[in-house]
C-alpha cells in the first residue's frame, strides 16, 4: 500500500513537472541585458580537442504561453511582411527544413538579433530579449520542431498553412549551401 | 450631484435617462409584489388556527375561496407583466429611433486598451486617439464598434447601456451627454488577464472646446526645441517603443498599441488605470507588468537620464 | 390467499413472524452488495450509488465555495494584492464550473436517483448498470478537472467560455481543453441519469400510482429529465466544436474562415437557459414534499402544479437569447425574448400562490425543512422579480455583465435550488441514514445561511447598478465599490460559519444522533417513508398498491401489496405507462465490476483527446472491451416471462 503510495506521488510529481512548465504564464521578465545572451560560435575549428557543445536551452521552449506569444509578435513586429505565415515570399520560408543561418535556438536568436546578409533587420535594441526568445520558439514551432501539446493552434485568421500542432516535424537539413553563398 | 465614478442610476444623458425611468418603475412595482406576496405567505403560516392534528385534503372549508384567490393572484400577475412590456417596449423603441449623428466615432478594442478614431470626409483631419473620447454636449454621437481581437464591451453606463464589440461583426451604439462633464466607462464582457482595467472616459465638451480638441488633435506633434525633450524623442525613436507606438510627426507608425501623439492632452494612461502624470508614466513605462500583470507592454530599461529625456518629450506632445 | 401484508416482524403474529424473517433474509441475500471493497465498487445499488452522488456533489459545493471565499476575499478591497488575474481567472472560472456542472444538476439527479425508485414503490431504477457507469463518469470528470487545476491546466476562460478568448488563438495552452473534455463527462453522467429516471418513472411506478396520482417530486424529475435530454447534448456538440477547432483546425468559430464567434454563445445558452431550469425544477419537487409534510395538507391545485412544471419546462428552451442582448442581434428579434422571458414568471408564480394556499390551509409546524423553505421563498423572489427586471432589453443592456446578475444569480440558484436542497438534506437524512439531524444546529445553519446570502449578495444589487462588472479581479479605490465589496465578503463569511455548522451537525449525527424509525416526521405522505430508515437493499418486502395521490395518508389499514415476485433472483415489476396496471417481470442485473472499468477507459479516451484526436479510434476499442463485457451473457435459465398480478 505504502510501495504504491510512493509510486503514485513520484507519478504525479513528473506530471505536475510537465503540466507546470507547459502553463505557467510568465508576465514579467528582468528587462532586456544590453548585450546578447548568447555566444553563437561561428568556426568549427578549435585548438586542441573539441570543447563539449553546451545547448543553449530557450526558456520558452516547453512553455505554451511563450509560443503563443511568439506567434502574436510574429504577425505584430511585421515578420509576416517578408516571411509571410511561415511560407516566405521576400524572405525566406520559415516552415521548411532548410535553416540558412541554423535551426537551433541560439542560432535563430541570433539571426533576429544580430540580422542577416540579403535583407534581415537587426532587432537588438528594439525587441526585448525575452520576446525573442518568444518568436524563436515560434518560428522553430512552424516547421513541427516543438511537442505538440506545446505547438499553437491555429490562429483566427484566414488559413495561410497548416497550423503547428498538425505539422509534421521537418528536420533541418545541415548540409545546406545558401544561394547567395554560390555566387561569388 | 454626481457621487459615483459611474453609475447607470445617475443618468446624464437621454438615453440612460430612459433607462433610469424604466427602472424606478420595475423596481416599484417588484418592491409591492414582494410585500403583498410575502405578506400572503407570513399571514398563511402564522394565522390563528383551530387545535387539531387532523391532515386536510381536497374539499376541504374555503377551498373555493382559495380558488378563487389564487386565479386573482394569476391573473395580477398577467396585468403586471403586460404593463411592464408595454413600458419596456416603448422605452426600447425610443432607444434606438433614428438620428442623425453630430460625430461618428469608431471604436475598436484590443486587448486591454480602447482605440478611437473620429471619422471625417477630409482624410488629413481624422483623429486617432486612445482610451478618451470627446463628444459635444447636447449632440447625439453614434459610436461604431469594432473588435481586432475577442469580444469586448463598451460601457459608460452614465451615458446609455452597452454594447459588445465582437470580432468580424460591426456594432453601434448612440450616447448623447446633455451637461459638460467626464463620464467613466469600462469594459464589461470578461476579456482576458487585464479586463479590469481597460476603462475609458468619454468628455463632454461645450461647441468650441470640442472644436479646439479636435484641431488640436488632428495636428502632428511638432518637433521639440528644447534639448532634452530632443534628446527624448531620440530615446523614443532608438527604443523598442517604436515596434508597437506612432507618433505623427516622426517616423514612428507602428499601430500595434495606442497612438501617443498627443498622449499628454489625456486625463489618464494604461486604459484608465492610473492619472496621467509624470511619476505614473514613468512607472508604466519601466515596468507595466507590475500594474497590468499580462499586459502586453513589456518591461524597459532606461537608464535615468534617458528615462528623464524621454518624460520630458512625452510631455510635450500635447 | 392472504400474504403477510406487513413487513415488519414485530406487527404479525408470533406464528407468521419466521416467515416475514425469512422473506426479509432472502431478499436481503439477493439484493444486497458484496462485501468489502469489491463490493462497494461493483454496486449497481440505487441507493448506494445515489448516496456517493450525493456526497461527492456536495464535496463539490464545498470546493466550489472554497473558490468564491477567496474570490471574495480579494474583492474586499479595492486594488488588493491577494490574488492576481490569472489566477483569478481560473478560480471564477473553477466556481462556475464546478457549481453548474460538478454540483447543481448532479445533486439533483442524484436525489432523484435515490429517491424516485422509493417514492414510486419500485426495487431499483431501469438500468442499474448504467446507473453505476454514469456515476463512475461524473466522478472521474470531477477528479479530472480538479486534478487538472491543481496542475497550473485549469480553464480560466470563464465556464462559458466564450469565443474567440477560448479559441485556438487566445486560449493559450491545454486549459480550456480540459473544460471541453469535463463537459463531455458531466454531460454523459447527466445524459445517463436522464434516461434512467425516464423509464423508472414510466415503467416502474407501484400498481394504483396512475400518472395523476404520481407525487409531486417525481413529476419535477420527470420534468427536469426531458429537459436533461433536449438541453445537455447542445453544451457537449458546443464544447466539442471548441475542442476540434483547437485540436484539428476546423474554423467553427473563426469569422475570417466563415464561421461565426456567436454561434458559440447562441449554442450554449440554448443549452445554458435550460439548466438553470434542470436545476430549479426538482427543487420545486422538495418543496411541494416538504410543504405537503410540514402543513400536513394536501398540496393546493395539483393539476395547475403540473401543467406548471411543464410551461416552464418548455418556455424554458425559448429565451436563451436574453443572455445575449448586448451583442448585435436586431431589436425585433430581441423583443420575442423579453416577452417570453417575463412569460415564464407566470408558472412560476401559480407555483407559488398554490404553496401560499396550500400553508393557509395547513397546520405548519416549523422544523428546519420548513424554516429553509420559507427561507426559500423569501430568497427566491428577490431573484425572480430582479430577473423579470432584466427580461427588459433597454434596462438589461445596462447591468448585464455587471454584479447586478451576480446578484440575480445567486438569488435565484441560492434561493430557487440551495435553500430547496438544504431542506432536502435535512428531511431526508434521516431516510439515508436512519438518524435526526440536530434541530438545534438545524436552526442556527438556516439562520446564519438566510443572513449570510442577503448579507452578500443584495449589495451586489447596487455594486452592479453603480458600475462594477463582472469578472474582474481588482478595482480602483476612485470607484467607491469598497465598502459594498466589504460587506459582501463578510456575508461570505457568515455563509462559511454556516456551512461549517452543518458539517457539524452531519458528523455529530452520524456519530451518536437520534435513530429515526420508518417516519420520523410523523406527516410524510410518499412511499418511501412506508419503509425503515434506511431503507433495506430490497427498498420494500412487498412493493405497495397505491390508493391516492399521497400513499401514506390514503393507505388504508389493511393495504393490498404486490405478491409473486421472486425471491432468488433480482427482479423489478414493470407496470403500464398511464395507470400503472401490472405488466410483466424484470430481471435486473446483478452487481458487476464492468460499468467501472468502462468509466475507466471513458475515462482514458476522453483525457488523450486532448492531446490527439487519435485517442478516438484507441479508445473507442479501449471502451470497446468492457461494454461488450458488460453486456455479455444469456440470461439464467429459468425465467418466465409471466405477468402477475396482484394478491
Amino acid at each position: 500500500m505504502r510501495q504504491t503510495l510512493r509510486v503514485g506521488l513520484f507519478g504525479a510529481g513528473c506530471v505536475f513537472a510537465l503540466g507546470c512548465q507547459r502553463e505557467t504564464r510568465r508576465f514579467r521578465e528582468s528587462p532586456p541585458a544590453a548585450t546578447s545572451e548568447t555566444a553563437v560560435t561561428m568556426s568549427e575549428l578549435q585548438p586542441g580537442p573539441k570543447a563539449r557543445d553546451l545547448p543553449v536551452l530557450n526558456p520558452y521552449e516547453r512553455n505554451a504561453y511563450g509560443v503563443s506569444e511568439g506567434e502574436r509578435l510574429f504577425s505584430a513586429y511585421n515578420c509576416t511582411g517578408c516571411h509571410s505565415h511561415g511560407g516566405g515570399g521576400i524572405g525566406p520560408a520559415l516552415m521548411d527544413d532548410q535553416w540558412i543561418y541554423g535551426s537551433d535556438p541560439e542560432n535563430i536568436f541570433a539571426t533576429i538579433v544580430e540580422g542577416r546578409p540579403n535583407g534581415m533587420p537587426a532587432f537588438r535594441g528594439k525587441i526585448p530579449n525575452n520576446q525573442v526568445w518568444q518568436l524563436v520558439a515560434y518560428v522553430r514551432s512552424l516547421s513541427g520542431l516543438l511537442p505538440k501539446d506545446i505547438a499553437p493552434a491555429r490562429d483566427d485568421h484566414m488559413v495561410a498553412g497548416p497550423e503547428p500542432q498538425r505539422t509534421e516535424p521537418l528536420l533541418p537539413k545541415h548540409a545546406f549551401t545558401p544561394p547567395a553563398a554560390e555566387h561569388p | 450631484m454626481r457621487d459615483w465614478l459611474q453609475s447607470a442610476l445617475q443618468p446624464a444623458g437621454p438615453e440612460a435617462a430612459r433607462v433610469h425611468a424604466l427602472w424606478v418603475f420595475m423596481l416599484w412595482i417588484s418592491i409591492i409584489v414582494f410585500v403583498l406576496v410575502l405578506g400572503a405567505l407570513a399571514w398563511g403560516t402564522f394565522r390563528r388556527r383551530a387545535p387539531g392534528n387532523v391532515t386536510i385534503g381536497e374539499g376541504s372549508p374555503g377551498e373555493r375561496g382559495m380558488k378563487r384567490a389564487v386565479s386573482a393572484a394569476v391573473g395580477a400577475t398577467v396585468l403586471v407583466l403586460f404593463a411592464f412590456l408595454v413600458f419596456d417596449f416603448s422605452t426600447g423603441r425610443a432607444l434606438t429611433a433614428r438620428r442623425t449623428p453630430a460625430v461618428q466615432i469608431e471604436v475598436t478594442g484590443h486587448q486591454w486598451w480602447w482605440e478611437v478614431n473620429y471619422y471625417n470626409a477630409v482624410p488629413n483631419r481624422r483623429v486617432t486617439t486612445a482610451n478618451e473620447i470627446h463628444i459635444p454636449v447636447g449632440r447625439p454621437v453614434l459610436i461604431r464598434l469594432n473588435s481586432q481581437d475577442v469580444i469586448h464591451s463598451f460601457w459608460a453606463p452614465d451615458l446609455n447601456g452597452k454594447r459588445d464589440l465582437i470580432p468580424g461583426k460591426e456594432s453601434s451604439l448612440w450616447i448623447q451627454a446633455d451637461s459638460p462633464g467626464v463620464y467613466h466607462g469600462q469594459c464589461a464582457e470578461f476579456c482576458g488577464y487585464q479586463h479590469a482595467k481597460m476603462a475609458f472616459i468619454v468628455v463632454a465638451d461645450r461647441p468650441d472646446d470640442f472644436a479646439r480638441w479636435y484641431a488640436a488633435q488632428a495636428d502632428t506633434a511638432s518637433t521639440p526645441t528644447d534639448s532634452l525633450a530632443l534628446r527624448g524623442q531620440e530615446v523614443f525613436l532608438s527604443s523598442p517603443c517604436v515596434m508597437c507606438h506612432s507618433i505623427h510627426g516622426t517616423p514612428a507608425g507602428a499601430t500595434l498599441g495606442p497612438d501617443l501623439t498627443h498622449l499628454a492632452s489625456r486625463r489618464y494612461i494604461a486604459a484608465g488605470s492610473l492619472p496621467n502624470t509624470r511619476g505614473n508614466l514613468a512607472g508604466w513605462v519601466l515596468d507595466a507588468q507590475g500594474i497590468k500583470p499580462g499586459a502586453k507592454m513589456p518591461p524597459n530599461s532606461l537608464t535615468p537620464a534617458d528615462l528623464q529625456a524621454l518624460l520630458a518629450y512625452l510631455g510635450t506632445l500635447k | 390467499m392472504s400474504a403477510p401484508v406487513t413487513a415488519d416482524p414485530d406487527l404479525v403474529p408470533p406464528a407468521e413472524r419466521e416467515g416475514v424473517r425469512e422473506l426479509h433474509r432472502q431478499l436481503d441475500r439477493v439484493w444486497r452488495d458484496g462485501p468489502g471493497l469489491r463490493g462497494w465498487l461493483m454496486s449497481v445499488d440505487h441507493k448506494s450509488l445515489g448516496k456517493r452522488y450525493v456526497i461527492t456533489a456536495f464535496v463539490f459545493f464545498l470546493l466550489g465555495g472554497l473558490e468564491a471565499a477567496m474570490m471574495r476575499a480579494q474583492l474586499s478591497r479595492p486594488e488588493n494584492g491577494l490574488i492576481g488575474p490569472d489566477l483569478y481567472n481560473q478560480l471564477f472560472t473553477m466556481h462556475g464550473t464546478t457549481m453548474m456542472f460538478l454540483f447543481a444538476v448532479p445533486v439533483m439527479s442524484a436525489m432523484g436517483l435515490y429517491l424516485v425508485p422509493l417514492m414510486i414503490g419500485s426495487r431499483d431504477v431501469a438500468f442499474p448498470r448504467l446507473n453505476a457507469y454514469g456515476y463512475y463518469v461524473y466522478l472521474i470528470g470531477g477528479l479530472f478537472l480538479y486534478v487538472s487545476f491543481f496542475l497550473n491546466v485549469g480553464p480560466d476562460a470563464g465556464w462559458f467560455a466564450y469565443t474567440p478568448l477560448s479559441g485556438p488563438a487566445f486560449g493559450v495552452g491545454k486549459r480550456v481543453d480540459v473544460w471541453a473534455q469535463t463537459i463531455t463527462f458531466t454531460e454523459i453522467a447527466g445524459l445517463i441519469s436522464a434516461v434512467e429516471l425516464i423509464t423508472t418513472i414510466f415503467k416502474q411506478r407501484a400498481p394504483g400510482m396512475s400518472l395523476n396520482r404520481m407525487p409531486l417530486f417525481v413529476w419535477s424529475i420527470l420534468v427536469m429529465a426531458f429537459m436533461i435530454l433536449f438541453a445537455m447534448p447542445w453544451v457537449a456538440v458546443d464544447s466539442q466544436f471548441l475542442a476540434m477547432d483547437r485540436l484539428i483546425g476546423t474554423h467553427f468559430f473563426n469569422q475570417a474562415e466563415g464561421g461565426d464567434a456567436l454561434l458559440w454563445q447562441h449554442i450554449f445558452w440554448f443549452f445554458g437557459h435550460p439548466e438553470v431550469y434542470i436545476i430549479f425544477i426538482p427543487a420545486l419537487g422538495y418543496v411541494s414534499t416538504v410543504i405537503a409534510t410540514f402543513t400536513r395538507r394536501e398540496i393546493f391545485g395539483y393539476p395547475a402544479m403540473i401543467l406548471s412544471l411543464v410551461a416552464t419546462g418548455f418556455l424554458g428552451f425559448g429565451l436563451w437569447v436574453h443572455h445575449m442582448f448586448a451583442t448585435n442581434i436586431p431589436q425585433m428579434g430581441e423583443s420575442f425574448f423579453t416577452a417570453a422571458s417575463a412569460m415564464i414568471a407566470i408558472p412560476t408564480g401559480v407555483q407559488f400562490f398554490c404553496w401560499i394556499a396550500t400553508i393557509w390551509g395547513g397546520r405548519p409546524r416549523f422544523a428546519t425543512p420548513f424554516l429553509f423553505i420559507l427561507g426559500f421563498f423569501a430568497v427566491f423572489i428577490i431573484g425572480g422579480l430582479s430577473g423579470v427586471m432584466i427580461a427588459s432589453v433597454p434596462f438589461d443592456l445596462q447591468v448585464h455583465d455587471t454584479f447586478f446578475i451576480v446578484a440575480h444569480l445567486h438569488y435565484v440558484l441560492l434561493g430557487g435550488a440551495v435553500f430547496p436542497l438544504f431542506s432536502a438534506f435535512y428531511y431526508w437524512f434521516p431516510k439515508f441514514t436512519g438518524r435526526v439531524l440536530s434541530e438545534r444546529l438545524g436552526r442556527w445553519n438556516f439562520a446564519l445561511f438566510f443572513i449570510g446570502v442577503n448579507l452578500t449578495f443584495f449589495p451586489m444589487h447596487l455594486l452592479g447598478l453603480h458600475g462594477m462588472p463582472r469578472r474582474i479581479y481588482t478595482y480602483l479605490e476612485g470607484t467607491g465599490w469598497g465598502s459594498l465589496n466589504l460587506l459582501a465578503s463578510i456575508g461570505a463569511v457568515t455563509i462559511f460559519v454556516s456551512v461549517v455548522i452543518f458539517l457539524v451537525n452531519v458528523a455529530r449525527t452520524l456519530r451518536n444522533g437520534e435513530l429515526a424509525g420508518d417516519d420520523p416526521w410523523g406527516s410524510s405522505s410518499t412511499l418511501e417513508w412506508a419503509t425503515t430508515s434506511p431503507p433495506p437493499a430490497y427498498n420494500f418486502a412487498h412493493l405497495p398498491v397505491v390508493q391516492g395521490r399521497y400513499p401514506l395518508w390514503s393507505r388504508p389499514l389493511d393495504p393490498p401489496v404486490v405478491t409473486g415476485l421472486r425471491t432468488d433472483q433480482r427482479e423489478l415489476l414493470i407496470t403500464t405507462l398511464l395507470d400503472a396496471v401490472p405488466d410483466h417481470r424484470h430481471r435486473t442485473p446483478d452487481p458487476t465490476i464492468w460499468p467501472l472499468l468502462a468509466a475507466l477507459a471513458t475515462g482514458v479516451t476522453f483525457i488523450a483527446l486532448i492531446f490527439t484526436p487519435w485517442a478516438a479510434v484507441i479508445g473507442g476499442v479501449l471502451v470497446a472491451g468492457p461494454l461488450i463485457a458488460w453486456g455479455w451473457g444469456k440470461p439464467k435459465p429459468g425465467d418466465p416471462v409471466v405477468t402477475e398480478g396482484i394478491k
